[in-house]
């Protein structure tokens, strides 16, 4: 089988790798730590072209029904 | 004895007692929060330390019959009869829980319910030195290991791993300490322990055991401050205090005793006689069989449902219930009596419809209303009204059936006792009367899926024997009235009022939190009705008045002044001056309200309808819950009276049609059956096309069920276009209460494809459907094609092809119910503490996003109008 970019397929959403500044505003906004966010695996193949470490934050744009595009974080564990 | 005798004569007791119940108070209860459970083993010692009484002899009573010192009903073990004291604590029945016995076994036996552990300590430990088969200098490491995994990840875990340790110790064969030979143990079921092909007896097996060190019971999970594994083979017994185990006494003043008490009798005994032997030096084949024999009892004792034993019975045959039967399982104490939940004040029966009623109205039965009460407190103000109630008595409708003095006291209203109740009466005294018209009841039907499925309505007294509810109301519980009953609960607080009142009563559950638009609406005839009316009807002023007076209308300024009113402007009366609304009715036509005046259109299910009507969303909106509920009722009612007025039924001439129609009809349908006899020739001289990724078999198929389902759309549509618009079924159809074109279709033309899991019917008889047709016909009638319609009526093939479905349907919905509730019961009790909090974000318990936005989209549907929220309105205030 031929590889293919996953993060280009058309069923996989955008995953954004938020910047260190980014990840203090959400945490502040939502008022919580990490703890609080829900997880994402490092080797999650959506994720695999980012530069990521666990501790990161990862936003994800997808579509949605109700909203057209819903916002989506997740912290790399 | 019976079961249900007991319970009976328990009832009966607890109805003479009734009266002297005290209500204690609250101040002397002391609270205390739960930090921590410790589980552990009971140690022989704790046993006869915590013993009231040793039990030597199974004898329960004397010549006199009192208990027998010493024998399983001691007094020492607590009262189970009135009036007497105990003999170790000195309370009264009631007051003390009861004390435990103990015996001494003559020989140890084996614990059923600790089998399983002791296998495994015997095979893992050595059976010379009773060390665990591990090298001294990995025992740290497998037990570091061990306190690991329970850290890092939790205690079953740990146990998986336990078990796993414990696979790999039996294969060791020679102690790494005093280097002794190890041999296989098997379990030879239930508690028979071989090793070597010899029987280990417990004796042994507890001398084994009680070499174990210490500290190496850690790695099995055992907590040797609280267990020790020696205990599990049982030197001494604990006897149940005699409260546990009641005795009853039976009308013809015979005792009879609990399960348990006859097992332990049964213990007791053998264990005499066990005693004997042993001491009179009886051969030991003598003292083996009665030692099992005692293993027997007590195993049964504390399972009367292992598997290899066959059960302890009654005389009757009936198996005893012993300790694990009374917790275990459905009846058992923990889902029976724990955590089932029980109420009083509640009445259950069948329900019925009554249009006349109010929507949140229940129409309770007067012999339901005398059971049920509330409780009313005695004031100066009201004394006189309560009064009323007492002098009427438990037995004339309204009366009271108790009244509470302010001690707590309850006492029966009765004809002797009434007359001293009524000068007794003081303010501060509760009266317990009989439920009357626009008392609040808590009405509910299973299974209560959503909130609406409970809701407070007002009770009205109605003679006859079921519960009613206005038919308006049977969308929310999903009720219908082919035998289905529903649950009455009276709140029997002010505070329990004043929450039903504000958070349940029907106008605060009008508009569903699913899908933002009323869950009540108008059904049926009230539909029907309503439709006729605003499309055509006309009426003389009189006739007018007559029927909006008939629905509780009495200013009929709005009425036009004319002789000859119109459908639409009666309808218009019942509608706000200032309502303007602009919507669609069911076939898309534009509906349009100005100023409280129907314009144009026709109203139907889009507009009134339960989960469809807009306009009753937007009346809702506008005007409040209040408002809404009130005019629903009207409109309800009105749709109804409309109907009794001009009169409505549907009959088989509505499904008429004329004969050029049926004509063309058949014509269509004949020509589907010589396409499809093309289609199968052309498959059997293998010409047929295939469709790409099927077989030629499941291309003809396909092909053969479009063109089937192609003909009976067509014959349909026909049907639809030259059915009869003025039909009643017609009416009902077009207005969205009851039918729709395909049913109509199925009548006066074609049923159609008979399909079973998605196929046509295949199966039957070897390679055909029914016995007279021929093999591997694949024509459309030998697989379930009915091409008559209802009316005409269907031959025998097509009877059996319809019977066929029907059935598999019906087997579907009584396999599909269950399985889907269990499904949605799990759904709901893993997101039941879900919240959205007021950063707009879903979040468990312990403040974890779930998710970032409610529905991805923040809106609250219960506020929105089916799912979306008007903006412009809100801003600008008008649509
Ligand atoms: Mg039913
Ligand atoms: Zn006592
Ligand atoms: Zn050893």
């Amino acid at each position: 089988m031929t590889k293919f970019k996953v993060s280009q397929h058309i069923l996989v959403p955008k995953h954004i790798k938020l910047s260190e500044k980014d990840k203090k505003e959400l945490l502040e906004e939502y008022h919580i730590s990490l703890k609080e966010l829900p997880k994402i695996n490092k080797k999650d193949p959506a994720i695999q072209q980012l530069d990521i470490k666990k501790g990161d934050v990862i936003k994800i744009i997808r579509k949605s029904p109700s909203a057209g595009e819903a916002v989506f974080y997740r912290v790399v564990v | 004895m019976a079961e249900k005798e007991k319970e009976k004569i328990e009832e009966e007791k607890e109805e003479t007692k009734e009266e002297e119940i005290e209500i204690e108070s609250y101040e002397q209860a002391i609270f205390k929060k739960v930090k921590s459970i410790l589980f552990g083993v009971f140690s022989p010692k704790m046993i006869q330390k915590m013993a009231a009484a040793k039990i030597v002899t199974p004898e329960l009573y004397d010549k006199e019959g009192y208990p027998v010192d010493g024998g399983l009903m001691d007094a020492r073990l607590g009262v189970i009869d009135p009036g007497l004291r105990c003999r170790t604590c000195g309370s009264k029945l009631k007051e003390c829980l009861g004390h435990f016995g103990y015996i001494e076994l003559a020989r140890p036996v084996i614990h059923i319910k600790f089998v399983d552990t002791i296998l495994k300590l015997l095979r893992c430990t050595c059976r010379e030195c009773g060390r665990v088969l591990i090298p001294k200098n990995k025992i740290e490491e497998v037990s570091a290991a061990l306190e690991q995994i329970e850290e890092e990840r939790s205690l079953e875990e740990k146990r998986k791993e336990i078990k796993q340790l414990s696979a790999v110790l039996r294969a060791i064969s020679k102690c790494p300490y005093c280097k002794a030979k190890q041999y296989p143990i098997l379990l030879e079921k239930p508690t028979t322990f071989i090793e070597n092909e010899k029987r280990l007896s417990p004796i042994e097996i507890r001398t084994r055991l009680e070499k174990i060190p210490d500290d190496e019971l850690k790695l099995f999970g055992l907590n040797p401050a609280t267990v020790r594994p020696e205990w599990m083979v049982l030197t001494v017994m604990p006897i149940p205090p005699v409260t546990m185990r009641p005795s009853i006494t039976l009308e013809s003043g015979e005792r009879s005793e609990d399960d348990l008490t006859h097992k332990l009798g049964d213990i007791v005994r053998i264990n005499q006689r066990l005693f004997e032997n042993i001491n009179a030096g009886a051969p030991e084949i003598i003292i083996e069989d009665l030692w099992d024999l005692l293993q027997y009892h007590v195993t049964t004792y504390f399972d009367n449902t292992v598997a290899q034993l066959p059960p302890a019975r009654h005389r009757s045959g009936q198996p005893l219930k012993t300790l694990t039967e009374r917790i275990k399982s459905k009846e058992g104490r923990i889902r029976h009596n724990l955590a089932g939940k029980r109420t009083n004040f509640s009445a259950r029966s069948v329900i019925s419809p009554d249009p006349m009623l109010d929507i949140d109205e229940v129409g309770v039965p007067i012999e339901i209303a005398m059971k049920l009460t509330v409780p009313e407190k005695v004031t100066e103000w009201n004394m006189e009204y309560l009064k009323r109630f007492i002098e009427k008595g438990s037995d004339k409708y309204p009366g009271a059936n108790y009244i509470i003095r302010p001690d707590g006291k309850r006492k029966k209203i009765t004809d002797e006792t009434k007359e001293a109740f009524l000068e007794e009466l003081k303010p501060g005294y509760v009266v317990e009367r009989h439920l009357i018209d626009g008392d609040v009841a808590l009405f509910n039907r299973q299974p209560s899926l959503h909130r609406m499925s409970m809701m407070a309505h007002r009770v009205r007294v109605l003679s006859g024997k079921t519960l009613r509810l206005n038919p308006a109301v049977c969308h929310p519980y999903n009720a219908d009235f082919d035998g289905d009953e529903m649950n009455l609960h009276i709140p029997q607080t002010e505070e329990a009022r004043a929450e039903a009142e504000i958070l349940m009563q029907v106008r605060t559950q009008l508009i569903s939190p699913g899908f933002g638009l009323s869950v009540i609406g108008c059904t049926m005839d009230s539909i029907s009705g309503n439709y006729l009316l605003t499309k055509e009807l006309e009426f003389s002023r009189q006739e007018a008045i007559d029927l909006l007076y008939s629905i509780g209308v009495d200013d009929f300024s709005k009425l036009p002044k004319k002789k000859v009113v119109n459908g639409k402007e009666i309808f218009s009366v019942l509608l706000p001056e200032d309502f303007s609304y602009k919507g669609k009715s069911k076939n898309g036509e534009e509906v349009v309200i100005k100023k409280g005046q129907l314009i144009k259109g026709v109203i139907d299910k889009a507009s009134l309808g339960s989960e469809s009507g807009l306009m009753l969303r937007e009346l809702h909106k506008r005007y409040g819950p209040e408002k809404a509920i009130e005019l629903l009722k009207k409109l309800f009612k009105l749709g109804i009276k409309v109907l009794l007025k001009i009169g409505f039924t549907t009959s088989v001439a509505d499904t008429d049609l004329p004969t050029e129609i049926k004509d063309e009809i058949k014509q269509i349908l004949d020509e589907a059956e010589q396409a499809v006899d093309k289609l199968i020739e052309s498959y059997n001289n293998k010409t047929l096309e295939t469709f790409p990724g099927k077989t030629l078999l499941e291309t003809l198929e396909l092909k053969i069920v479009e063109v089937l389902n192609r003909a009976r759309n067509e014959a349909g549509k026909i049907v639809a276009e030259n059915a009869d618009k003025n039909t009643p079924t017609m009416i009902m159809a077009d207005s969205g209460a009851r039918g729709n074109l395909l049913n109509l279709a199925q009548m006066a033309a074609s049923v159609g494809q008979q399909a079973l899991r998605g196929k046509r019917i295949e199966r039957g008889y070897k390679n055909r459907t029914l016995s007279h047709f021929k093999k591997n016909d694949l024509g459309p009638e030998a697989r379930g094609f009915i091409r008559d319609g209802f009316k005409a009526g269907l031959n025998p093939a097509e009877f059996f092809f319809q019977a066929i479905t029907g059935r598999d349907g019906l087997m579907d919905t009584a396999l599909r119910t269950p399985k889907s509730g269990y499904l949605y019961r799990r759904l709901a009790n893993a997101m039941q503490d879900l919240k959205v909090e007021y950063d707009g974000t879903v979040r468990d318990a312990t403040g974890k996003i779930i998710q970032f936005k409610y529905g991805e989209d923040g809106i609250d549907v219960s506020k929105s109008e089916a799912g979306e929220i008007n903006v412009a309105r809100i801003i600008g205030g008008k649509s």
